[in-house]
């Protein structure tokens, strides 16, 4: 006989725990282990607008991210003080800063400087994030319930102040700032992974495969990462929404991206002493970091849509019943 | 026997945070043993003598053993000595008490601002599902949760200090001294902190909302010919309240340890200023002191929420 773990039933509920700042996480920790039929999956993404002009967007953002450096008009650190601080124009899109320097160029090339550490820093969180987690929730025992206090440990400290804390030890800089947010997304991570691992563990199909003998290598890569990856796709499209915040943050206060290197972090940096001088220095890079970080919201909230099987349902309900009577015959709760 | 099952639940978690404490304080210590180099030369600078540089190591305890180092830090810290700033040489513990009051004022009036923005704007959504304004508040709402805060922090400098001038863009009266300065100081960063936190908590709120208004109760209560507003007021609105206490207090600590940068847009005094300088100083012992205390002030937040949570909801504590 198999031995079914007691606790498990309830994986994805109490996996998030009454700790710090799970809530936040409980949304996307409830797809655990509903390794979905994903069939019909796109095309209900496809067919919801928001995601897919989210997902245009985010097309857009990424294509200047690639080619931003070939195409920008001005070189980024062009100086040109006849002309510093002109307001938008033909010349200059996006105005010119103190130095005279074309922001519409700077905003161009700090795309790729923004998003690069953003997906290396997240692609780090998800690697390690991950391999703890499952490991920790398909093992469980001593191993689960010290790494899971550690993770507990991390989400002790605030975001931001963990990140300050780390660049305090190891000083300023790109790489630094890299380290500094892979590490701080990384408990995350390790909880989603730990509570779909948790769920999928306890699956008749993951139970025969254990009876049979299958060694555990094999099954964490046929069984439990594919039950895994829904709920850490939508996170990683979250974290990188975070981690592009973070590097701005961190940037802006002079501690991330480094001169000469353009980041929209530390433009905004740039901008603080002419606030009221130069509304243009402030408002481009600011709007930059606002829509892709909202594009990747966006579309971190559309796969978990379609991926979560009750809004699926939901959808799919809505897709059927376009009579707007039934609908609201539905939505209030009457017989459909 | 519900008061012995609150105790039970309390003393789990209190146990807990306990073990996450100390946690936190290895971290926090290991912050200076994983500095590469020696932390005192790189306080000192460049020009030092050997004097100063014996005393700030003898004063830091840098020249004992590891674990003697450890032992005494947490002992000192459990009774509220946190060491001397490299910088100042003033006592870590006094600067931040200092400093206190600042972040929690600005902390509180954000939080008051969020939920004065996000409950209604929750509950209506929440209770006009799939309709426009529905679908406006979620627009605004994800909108909101994608802006940095530092940078509506600047666009309200832009327009309301520097534009119209109807509000300082920076300092910080005490509100004992004079509260309507105090009020006009603490009134754009509460406002940017508590925007952002509003969006935030809009989602939740209206995520209970939701949730409850579909449950079996409500219908109940519906079918039996109640009118709607005592449904929601009732029904809806007062069971949604336990999600949402929970986030507002996540809110409360996520600000309490977030504004840092808000704090240095502002100019404003707070823990968050603090720690940037300590850090752009790199004085260890006060960014020990720092990340010490907002991560302290994040598990009490915590704790005391699960602690309202377990008495207002049963299933919580029996779980």
């Amino acid at each position: 006989m198999t031995q079914v773990d007691p606790t498990a039933g309830s994986a994805a509920g109490s996996a998030v725990g009454p700790g710090a700042g799970s809530a936040l996480f409980a949304a996307t920790v409830g797809l655990a282990g509903n390794a979905p039929p994903r069939a019909g999956a796109w095309r209900l993404f496809r067919d919801n607008p928001v995601s897919v002009a989210a997902a245009l967007v985010l097309l857009v953002v990424l294509v200047v991210g690639l080619v931003g450096r070939w195409v920008a008009p001005y070189g980024i650190n062009a100086v040109d003080v006849a002309n510093a601080l002109q307001p938008p124009s033909g010349a200059h899109w996006f105005g010119t800063d103190d130095l005279g320097r074309d922001v519409f160029s700077r905003v161009l090339v700090a795309t790729q400087v923004s998003l690069r550490v953003a997906f290396v820093s997240v692609a780090f969180a998800l690697v390690v994030g991950v391999g703890v987690g499952v490991v920790a929730g398909y093992r469980g025992g001593w191993l689960d319930t010290v790494l899971m206090r550690v993770v507990d440990v991390m989400f002790a400290f605030p975001v931001l102040l963990l990140a300050l804390a780390i660049i305090a030890v190891l000083g300023p800089g790109t790489t630094t700032t890299i380290l500094a947010i892979g590490i701080v997304y990384t408990p995350i991570f390790a909880r989603v992974a730990r509570a779909s691992a948790l769920s999928v563990r306890v699956e008749p199909f993951v139970q025969v495969s254990q009876t049979m003998g299958t060694p555990s290598g094999y099954i964490l890569r046929r069984h439990v990462l594919p039950g895994v990856s829904g709920p850490v796709i939508v996170q990683t499209s979250l974290s990188v929404a975070f981690a592009i915040l973070s590097e701005a943050a961190l940037s802006f206060l002079g501690l991330g991206v480094q001169p000469p290197e353009p980041s929209w972090g530390r433009m905004l940096f740039d901008a603080q002493g002419f606030l009221g001088l130069a509304w243009w220095m402030s408002v481009f890079p600011g709007l930059a970091i606002f829509v892709s970080v909202l594009a990747f919201n966006l579309i971190g909230d559309g796969i978990r849509d379609v991926l979560d099987p009750r809004q699926r349902t939901l959808l799919q309900a809505r897709r059927s019943t376009r009579v707007p009577g039934r609908r609201r015959a539905a939505r209030t709760g009457g017989a459909a | 026997m519900t008061a012995g099952s609150i105790a039970r639940f309390l003393g789990r978690r209190v146990a807990h945070s306990a073990v996450v404490l100390l946690g936190v304080m290895v971290v926090v210590f290991a912050l200076v043993q994983l500095v590469p180099g020696d932390p005192v030369r790189i306080a000192l600078g460049t020009r030092y003598t050997q004097e100063a540089y014996d005393a700030l190591r003898a004063a830091s305890g840098l020249d004992r053993p590891l674990l003697e180092q450890f032992l005494s830090y947490v002992g000192n810290a459990l009774t509220g000595d946190l060491g001397v700033s490299f910088r100042t040489g003033e006592a870590v513990a006094g600067t931040l008490l200092e400093r206190l009051p600042a972040t929690v004022s600005l902390a509180l009036v954000g939080v008051v601002i969020a939920l004065v923005v996000a409950l209604p704007a929750g509950i209506w959504s929440g209770l006009h599902e799939g309709r426009v304004s529905d679908a406006v508040v979620r627009v605004v709402s994800q909108a909101g949760v994608s802006v940095p805060d530092f940078w509506l922090g600047m666009l309200l400098i832009t327009v309301v200090a520097s534009g119209l001038g109807w509000l300082p863009s920076s300092g910080y009266v005490p509100i004992a001294e004079d509260p309507v300065q105090w009020a006009r100081r603490v009134a754009l960063p509460a406002l940017t902190v508590g925007l952002v936190a509003a969006a935030i908590m809009t989602r939740y709120v209206r995520t209970a909302v939701l949730e409850v208004s579909h449950a079996g109760y409500v219908r109940t209560a519906r079918s039996k010919g109640l009118p709607a507003s005592v449904v929601t007021g009732r029904h809806v609105v007062r069971n949604a309240l336990i999600p949402i206490l929970t986030i507002t207090g996540i809110q409360l600590a996520t600000i309490l340890g977030g504004v840092i940068v808000v704090e240095v847009v502002f100019a404003w005094p707070g823990l968050g200023r603090l720690t940037y300088d300590a850090v752009a100083a790199r004085d260890y012992p006060l960014i020990q002191g720092a990340v010490l205390l907002m991560a302290v002030m994040f598990l009490l937040v915590n704790l005391v929420v699960d602690a309202l949570y377990s008495v207002v909801d049963p299933r919580i504590r029996l779980s």
